[in-house]
């Protein structure tokens, strides 16, 4: 039920409108309003950040297919605890989302569940084979506006070509892609450095990714369209990308929070749940990363939340599977480890979580302004709370790669659509 | 010492000296008729091997045995592993029974590190994957000391397809703590890019390495990796990196030829080389039962005189 709402002495950190202020947000009928009226639930905000609810561009969430490891459900749940109001979640399932019929099904359960909105990702090729293009036109008919194969790079140039330029025929389409070029990245566990020769695991090295960003930039010279890079990890991709950008090309990038926070050097105790694909890289990388954030060469963090059962991450480390989850950690762990030292200004971070996200998926209704009238997708945070990353997990998984470390900043309030999907730090449903 | 050995990182210049003197009173018991002590009499050692290796279980039995430990030996195929059991249930498993020590060689680098998570008793590494096998290089170093007198400053070289080579690791993390000159020699694609961080040199040319060398350590050489495109053919390998009849007398006199076997004779090691007096192969099989007879001694805390004489 939309609620009527009022977020009192909240610090409002609104990036599309340059606001950063403390006042009351007030929220009736699913829109921010001027004023809730008499009988409003009044939310003490002494303290906390009020923003715009945020947008995942790269989540995975297993359904259908592995509901063992999450659902739309417990993956929204998780997305509304984080303090997000929108996710994307990725055509990997099985069945592959290469058709309207899986997109309907994902969204449908996105909208029974009512913790957030739900935007799927359409597979680019077939089956994710690479060999013959999905109906990308069934799928925008469907609402879809960004297509990847994510897990898997489009295989040959000219695949790529193909999609790029046949997206051109719909607006706002994307074509996001996971750079990993299979050749040289074959079999490998880890980043390829000292730390995996040393360990005895085969390396995956940086140049894995950047042939494969070096060479869909120049593809999308050719074709036109939109590009948009997944999860970047390495220095050279992002020096890449930037050049493009000057260059006036049509690119945006992501960079994941693990790739923003860990480094190969934490993969020394062969710890699975830090095992993620593209592999953590130097200390130099995540720099690197880090400070494209802020410039904006890299436009939007995103968590490329993948959950794994138990089982599957208790295992040797060359058999388990890649991925962390983190939707519940995504904010913390931005806040902790890059506007806590200064790195990065707080209003850039809800920009990248929130504002471009929503810009680069057009999803109008997210990422702020936050101003009367609009739909009431809103996150109230409190910067100063300390916690530890332990299970239980809204998520149906629990590898995290934070597992056991310490965040500063928390989720207390999540509105989505005008609902209090989170209060207090709880879901309502 | 550290609880378990899984990597020659676990254990410090001293241990090794202490690991290496107690082998050596622990040979002697191998040429008695009666070739057993009691040092572990009651101990349960349990050898869980996922990969096949005749020569490094057998190494392991025996030495537990003639500690006097109850062994029994879980290998993968026709047991609980075969169907589809996981290293964490079978670990969970062997905890149960009370395995006081686990032997454990895997095709997964960090498997033994990642059973120690699950059990209490001593892990051993018995080779994992393409990262270390510590007790091989304890048993080389034990050998070249027992040869040559001593492992400060003696010059050695590890000759083949380092890349993939869990004894290589250890060895040449081992040869480094206890001041040996090292080279790795092979050619560049079977050699770390990285490895001068170890603390060894790197050469591409065997023949001009060989003439300064005290022990030329030959590698076994997967044929396999040709057909990864490693090198080109086998022949060209062996012609460049294959210690021939040839090559080997630019050894100078006193050198030892070692191998981790198994061999592959003609390939990156002669026939006639291998059984050359200063080949000292067989040797390194022996001294292994006592390297590894110290080990569990020194990792179980066997009761009674260092030596492990008639306690």
């Amino acid at each position: 039920m939309p609620e009527r709402l009022v977020f009192r002495g909240a610090r409002v950190v609104d990036p599309a409108s340059g606001r950063d202020e403390v006042a009351d947000v007030a929220v009736v009928d699913g829109l921010v309003a001027s004023d809730a009226g008499a009988g409003a639930t009044v939310l003490d905000c002494d303290g906390l950040v009020l923003s715009p609810g945020l947008v995942d561009l790269h989540t995975h969430l297993r359904q259908p297919g592995r509901e063992d490891k999450e659902t739309v459900e417990t993956g929204c749940r998780a997305a509304a605890l984080g303090g997000f109001t929108a996710v994307s979640p990725m055509a990997n399932t099985d069945p592959v989302a290469d058709h309207a019929g899986v997109i309907h099904e994902v969204r449908d359960l996105g909208r029974a569940a009512g913790l957030c909105d739900v935007f799927p990702v359409g597979a680019i090729t077939r089956g994710l084979a690479g060999e013959a293009m999905a109906e990308i036109g069934e799928m925008v008919e469907a609402g879809v506006r960004i297509f990847s194969d994510d897990g898997r790079c489009v295989p040959t140039a000219r695949m790529l070509r193909n999609a790029l330029t046949y997206s051109r025929a719909f607006d706002g389409v994307l074509i996001a892609e996971h750079c990993e070029d299979a050749s040289l990245a074959e079999d490998g566990q880890m980043h390829e450095g000292l730390h995996s020769y040393s360990l005895g695991l085969a390396g995956q090295p940086r140049e894995a990714e950047e042939v494969i960003v070096a060479r869909d930039l120049a593809v999308a010279r050719l074709a036109g369209g939109r590009l948009h890079l997944c999860h970047l990890s390495s220095a050279g991709s992002v020096e890449m990308v930037r050049r493009a950008k000057a260059q006036g090309l049509r690119v945006t990038a992501e960079v994941t929070p693990h790739h923003l926070v860990f480094s190969e050097e934490d993969l020394l105790t062969y710890d699975t749940n830090v095992k993620v694909n593209p592999p953590l890289r130097a200390l130099e990388d995540r720099d690197a990363l880090r400070a494209a954030l802020v410039d904006g060469t890299i436009d939007a963090v995103a968590t490329d939340h993948a959950p794994h059962a138990v089982e599957d991450k208790e295992v040797e480390f060359d058999q388990a599977p890649p991925g962390t989850i983190g939707l519940e950690t995504a904010l913390s762990a931005v806040l902790t480890h890059l506007v806590e030292p200064g790195t990065m200004s707080l209003t850039r971070a809800i920009e990248a979580m929130s504002t471009a996200p929503a810009r680069i998926l057009g999803a109008s209704g997210h990422g702020g302004p936050i101003e009367p009238g609009r739909p009431a997708n809103l996150v109230a945070f409190d910067p100063a709370a300390e916690w530890t990353v332990e299970p239980p997990f809204a998520s149906r998984s629990r590898n995290s790669a934070f597992l056991g470390r310490r965040l500063r900043g928390r989720v207390i309030h999540t509105v989505y659509a005008g609902d209090l999907v989170v209060a207090d730090g709880k879901a309502q449903r | 010492m550290n609880r378990h050995l899984l990597s020659i990182h676990d254990v410090s210049a001293q241990d090794i000296v202490r690991i290496l003197d107690t082998a050596e009173s622990f040979r002697e018991v191998g040429s008695r008729v009666i070739k057993k002590v009691p040092a572990l009499r009651g101990r349960t050692v349990v050898n869980l091997f996922y990969e096949n290796s005749t020569r490094t279980r057998i190494s392991f039995e025996l030495a537990a045995k003639r500690l006097s430990a109850d062994v029994i030996n879980f290998t993968t195929s026709g047991s609980s592993v075969s169907k589809g059991e996981s290293l964490k249930d079978t670990a969970l498993t062997l905890q149960a029974m009370g395995a006081d020590a686990i032997v454990i060689r895997h095709s997964s680098s960090g498997a033994p590190l990642t059973l120690t998570r699950w059990v209490n008793g001593s892990v051993l590494n018995a080779g994992d994957g393409t990262h270390e096998h510590p007790t091989q290089a304890l048993l080389d170093l034990y050998t070249m000391r027992d040869r040559l007198g001593r492992l400060d400053g003696l010059r050695v070289a590890v000759v083949g397809d380092v890349l993939h080579s869990r004894v290589a690791r250890s060895l040449s993390f081992a040869l480094v703590k206890m001041g040996a000159e090292t080279t790795l020699v092979g050619p560049p694609t079977l050699i770390p890019p990285e490895a001068p961080a170890w603390g060894v040199q790197v050469s591409h040319d065997l023949g001009s390495v060989l003439p300064k060398l005290d022990v030329c350590y030959m590698l076994r050489v997967q044929t396999e990796r040709q057909r990864q495109q490693f090198f080109p053919s086998v022949r060209e390998y062996s012609r460049l990196f294959g210690l021939t009849r040839d090559r080997v007398g630019l050894l100078p006199e006193g050198a030892l030829v070692m191998h981790p076997g198994p061999m592959n004779r003609g390939v990156e090691i002669d026939s006639d080389v291998a059984d050359l007096p200063r080949s000292v192969i067989e040797e390194q099989v022996t001294n292994g039962i006592a390297i590894r007879m110290s080990l569990l001694y020194l990792l179980l805390g066997g009761s009674g005189a260092e030596g492990g004489g008639d306690a």
